[in-house]
């Protein structure tokens, strides 16, 4: 980090914002040590604005412009997964702000009328690949596939779901394009300066936020959590283009073959698609008292979520788990009960509308993120919930 | 078969807690580990070694305090420790990062190379995905099992949103891996002594016939250019009364936002 | 306390207590619920190098001797002795192997016990011979190349579990004590079969059952020592094994000092944390006295008997009833301290409490002990 010394105070406000314990103060000034890997935390905390990153270098620029937004369309059983209509909801606002089109690109096998539902969903254009060998994703035909089409058509934006192909294929494309990849985003925005793509994420365990952006290498490539954005609705009679590409024997390659798929059933809850969650925390004591969190669930209508704690102590299986290492939620209802909430669980779930907080604890940060705070015997509470309802 | 497993140090995240006064994190007693998919990765090349022989090598790139780190591995039983360390390399992002990894794996030569899912810290899950694809060799993620290996190719599942992929790929690969694949060993005790002793082959820039446009911060498309710490925020309200009279306040809350319907029980 | 270890036994010391914390302690509440063997701890074991600790290098061990095994089975026994007497009763199986075992007999089996691949086990209580291990009714009858063995026993750490059972029978009843002998019986020989797994009060990790041996027929190898040598067999195993049942109870009270003095600091009564009491102060205090003094002379007793001292049996004694008597009555008072908590499953002391018993019985009752040193004692010649 370069360090204005003549600005700056002494007031160690970097010591403390250094996630990496990279920083300690020498005769009254910053001094920053390898473990520094250019974060800029320093930099936001710093009252004298003393700190500055290095400059920025990046290779070369790339000769002609680059328009466009795209979205991966992943699929699953011939759908759209969900998140695809997330990232349609959030390109469209994207495309707006930039006067730019919103494309799709769409790889798979027979995919019928999926080009004009993505149309009808938002999207532009759809860029269309058909062949049986896309038919199930393998990383290494989708990769070639993508970067033919971007070499052709040369989007400014390509954005994919974090799921786990997105997750997969995102950064082997990223690679041979030579372009900045962020990775699971939970808020995408425009720079209105340079009109680049501002990609806000979580780090340290949802601990802190940093917001990236890739100002020379073209694509901005970056995946978004699924759930912390509303889908995009339909609209049957929006219009669009469908753009049919070649593929070739070259772009097949593949030195993976599937096998086959074995279903989990006891990982069938489907917390992000849930209107309603109850979820369970170690507060409740015990699996026994587990079943009123079902029982409340049940009568709302909903699914029974767990945190962290929970599933550690064997309450839930994994399935349930809500926050930074389990499922990303935002339902419109979302009580936790005896949850103290951590960090890392309130990261999967604030995005939910209304949240209800039990706990006896009436000093733990789950309230802070609560439209309702309960404070009290998690038990009694649920008990009256149940009887009232 | 060669593996080469890749490791990053990590601070302990579940130990980093904010203090909501300043809203800064708090560092201090955080511990530096290994970050937890790679010791499965680690365990992984251990077992596959144990079974078909060859060597594991684990590579790390970082400032030098990632010795202790590599010296971790060491006493786990690997073969050998690789650690990349050059003020070159500073301010590398995921592309930087594995461009740089890829010239020291194929530096060491391998058959399989196994990385964690994702670092804790980080949580990119790119590295592997882009390391493989500077190497050109396929790549599979969130691999929760090893079914079978032969001399050409290897056969896994990979954990899914909704269940269990089967694939085999042709070796040489690269598989990022999940907390189901198997259990970390504890160090041994014969591995702990050879690990204080073992020499850490530390390798810089220059070695390893990398361009400088490709690493550090000049290697690294994305710049961070601002990172906070999120506010909680929202304007709630504690209910107030009995058990029964909070759960009556928030049905009847409930209720004019429509998400439950009907009228109150009679109790 | 500084008891000079040296940097080897300082890293087994470090070894065996990350095992405890990081792998048995998540574990042990449900293992004592369900009363359930620990074989994947043990695996977990195995790959540390420690299963092997107190075996030499020749054969794959790490080649300590009883003080590096103390130091395992105090670690282990500070979270969950239940996980540390399953550990410590393939020593008690090979313990006589190793003393008695012949150069065939040490390869054969030593090299997989270090490396934990066999789990052993040590077949000499009956029903009715228990502290008078002479009255065995199990025998073993010469027949051409083999023995052929016939008898019940009970309550033998890890039946069932383990591979390898060092077995006493008697080989000639007329010769009284020196007609009895040890065998090295595999499980799967054909007439050996495994009795009912008791449901035990604590150490309820570790499995006990008993043996059944109906027309079993064990090769002449497998006879340990010499015939008649039985007796000499068991007594030489004990003196050397003793100090890990004492070390077995160090652990507890330690780790019942280590649950109480934690509480004690977060449990606020009457406005400040109840360590801040004198009364608690002095029974935490007359805790921590006990288990030091208990450990000391542990550490003692394995030093001198890794050094060859000959006449260990009354130290060994002392070391087992000082220590035993001292688990009993820590964990006692660290479930006392914690009160109503102490009292709950929540916590381990409860579980602590009820292991800490089996110490002040097994591997020879401490009145059993007390007699040991009380006919040490009058073997003694006066000084002055």
């Amino acid at each position: 980090m370069k360090l204005y010394s003549d600005r700056c105070a002494g007031c160690e406000a970097c010591v403390n914002a250094c996630p990496y314990n990279a920083v300690t103060m020498q005769g009254g000034l910053p001094v920053f040590s390898d473990a520094c890997n250019l974060c800029g935390a320093c930099v936001e905390a710093c009252p004298s604005e003393a700190i500055e990153r290095p400059g920025n270098g990046g290779p070369a620029v790339e000769a002609s412009p680059h328009r466009g937004i795209w979205i991966f369309g992943e699929t699953k059983d011939g759908q759209p997964t969900r998140v695809v209509l997330e990232l349609l909801a959030v390109g469209r606002r994207l495309a707006e702000k930039t006067g730019q089109d919103l494309g799709v690109v769409l790889a798979g096998d027979r995919l019928g009328t999926m080009p004009q539902n993505l149309i009808a969903f938002g999207a532009d254009r759809v860029f269309l690949v058909e062949h049986p060998d896309l038919a199930v994703f393998r990383d290494e035909p989708y990769t070639a596939v993508l970067a033919a089409a971007i070499k052709q058509y040369r989007p400014s934006i390509l954005l994919f779901g974090a799921t786990t192909t997105g997750r997969s294929l995102a950064p082997r494309l990223a690679a041979r394009l030579r372009t900045g990849l962020t990775a699971d985003c939970t808020a995408l925005d425009i720079d209105p300066e340079s009109g680049n793509l501002l990609q806000t994420r979580p780090a340290f365990g949802g601990n802190i936020m940093a917001t990236i952006m890739c100002p020379v290498n073209r694509p901005q490539m970056a995946t978004m959590r699924p759930g912390v954005q509303k889908p995009a609705t339909r609209d049957g009679g929006r219009t669009g283009e469908v753009i049919r590409l070649e593929t070739g024997p070259s772009l097949l390659l593949a030195r993976t073959e599937v096998l086959g798929f074995i279903n989990r059933n006891e990982e069938m809850v489907n917390l992000e698609e849930a209107s309603v969650i109850v979820s369970g925390g170690r507060g409740l004591g015990c699996a026994e008292n587990f079943s009123l969190v079902r029982e409340l669930a049940a009568l709302l209508g909903g699914v029974v979520g767990a945190s962290r704690a929970a599933v550690e102590e064997g309450w839930l299986p994994y399935a349930h788990q809500v926050g930074q290492t389990g499922k990303t939620v935002s339902p419109r209802l979302y009580i936790a009960c005896g949850i103290s909430g951590a960090v890392q669980h309130l990261a999967g779930m604030q995005g939910s509308d209304i949240i209800v907080a039990i706990n006896r604890n009436p000093d733990a940060p789950i309230f802070k993120v609560a439209s309702y705070g309960m404070v009290g015997d998690v038990v009694q509470i649920l008990k009256s919930l149940i009887e009232q309802l | 078969m060669n593996i080469v497993a890749c490791i990053k140090q990590v601070p302990d995240t579940s130990e980093v807690k904010i203090d909501r006064e300043t809203n800064t994190l708090i560092r201090e007693g955080v511990p530096s580990i290994i970050n937890p998919f790679d010791l499965n990765a680690i365990e992984e090349g251990l077992l596959l070694k144990e079974r078909f022989g060859g060597s594991v090598t684990v590579i790390s790139m970082g400032p030098p305090q990632v010795e202790s780190a590599l010296r971790e591995a060491l006493s786990l039983g690997v073969d050998r420790v690789v650690l990349l360390c050059d003020r070159a390399f500073a301010g590398s992002d995921t592309l930087a990062t594995s461009c740089t990894l890829a010239a020291a794996i194929r530096e060491i030569g391998f058959d399989l190379i196994l990385c964690g899912k994702q670092a804790i810290d980080g949580d990119t899950a790119q590295v592997g995905p882009e390391i493989a694809e500077w190497l050109d060799v396929p790549h599979l993620t969130y691999i929760s099992a090893v079914e079978e290996v032969s001399d050409r190719s290897i056969t896994v599942s990979r954990l899914l949103e909704g269940g269990y992929e089967r694939v085999r790929a042709s070796l040489p690969a690269l598989l990022t891996v999940v907390k189901e694949l198997n259990e970390p060993r504890l160090p041994g005790y014969r591995a702990s002594l050879r690990a204080k002793t073992e020499p850490v082959t530390t390798w810089g820039a220059a070695g390893l016939n990398l361009d400088p446009a490709n690493i550090g911060m000049k290697g690294s498309p994305t710049k961070v250019t601002r990172s906070f710490v999120p506010e909680l925020g929202r304007q709630g309200q504690f209910l107030a009364g009995s058990p029964e009279e909070q759960a009556a306040a928030l049905i009847a809350a409930l209720r004019s936002a429509r998400i439950v319907h009907g009228s109150a029980k009679e109790s | 306390m500084n008891y000079f270890l040296t940097p080897e036994q300082e890293l087994i010391q470090q070894i065996a207590r990350r095992f405890a914390r990081e792998r048995v302690a998540p574990l042990s509440a449900a293992l004592d619920e369900k009363s359930e063997f620990p074989r994947r701890l043990l695996e977990v074991l195995a790959k540390t190098d420690l299963c092997g600790v107190y075996i030499p290098e020749e054969y794959g061990g790490l080649g300590g001797g009883m003080f590096e095994f103390c130091l395992v089975v105090e670690e282990i026994s500070r979270v969950d002795s239940g996980v540390a007497i399953s550990f410590a009763g393939t020593g008690l199986g090979t313990i006589p192997i190793l003393l008695y075992g012949n150069e065939e007999q040490k390869k054969k089996y030593l090299p997989d016990v270090a490396a934990g691949k066999k789990i052993g086990a040590f077949g000499l209580t009956e029903a009715n011979a228990g502290s008078d291990s002479f009255a065995q009714e199990t025998t073993a009858v010469k027949d051409g190349d083999y023995y052929v063995i016939n008898g019940t026993k009970q309550w033998i750490t890890n039946a069932g579990e383990a591979d390898v059972y060092t077995v006493v029978a008697v080989t000639n009843r007329a010769k009284g004590a020196r007609g009895i002998s040890t065998f090295i019986v595999e499980k799967g020989t054909p007439g050996f079969s495994f009795g009912k797994k008791e449901n035990k009060m604590g150490i309820r990790a570790s499995t006990t059952g008993g043996l059944v041996f109906n027309n079993c027929r064990v090769p002449r190898e497998n006879l340990l020592a010499k015939e008649g040598m039985g007796m000499i067999v068991v007594g030489r195993t004990f003196d050397q094994s003793r100090p890990g049942v004492a070390a077995q109870a160090v652990g507890i009270a330690q780790g019942a000092l280590d649950q109480a003095l934690k509480f004690a600091r977060h449990r606020v009564q009457f406005g400040q944390p109840v360590i801040r009491m004198q009364a608690v102060q002095h029974m935490l205090a007359d805790m921590a006295i006990q288990t030091e003094a208990a450990r000391a002379l542990v550490y003692s007793v394995a030093r001198d008997i890794d050094s060859g001292g000959k006449g260990v049996a009354k130290a060994a004694s002392i070391a087992k009833v000082f220590a035993s008597d001292a688990a009993m009555k820590v964990s006692t008072d660290a479930v006392q301290i914690m009160g109503g908590a102490g009292y709950m499953k929540d916590y381990p002391v409860e579980r602590m409490m009820r292991d800490a018993k089996i110490t002040q019985i097994y591997e020879g009752t401490n009145q059993i002990q007390r007699n040991i040193i009380a006919s040490e004692l009058i073997k003694e010649r006066d000084e002055w």
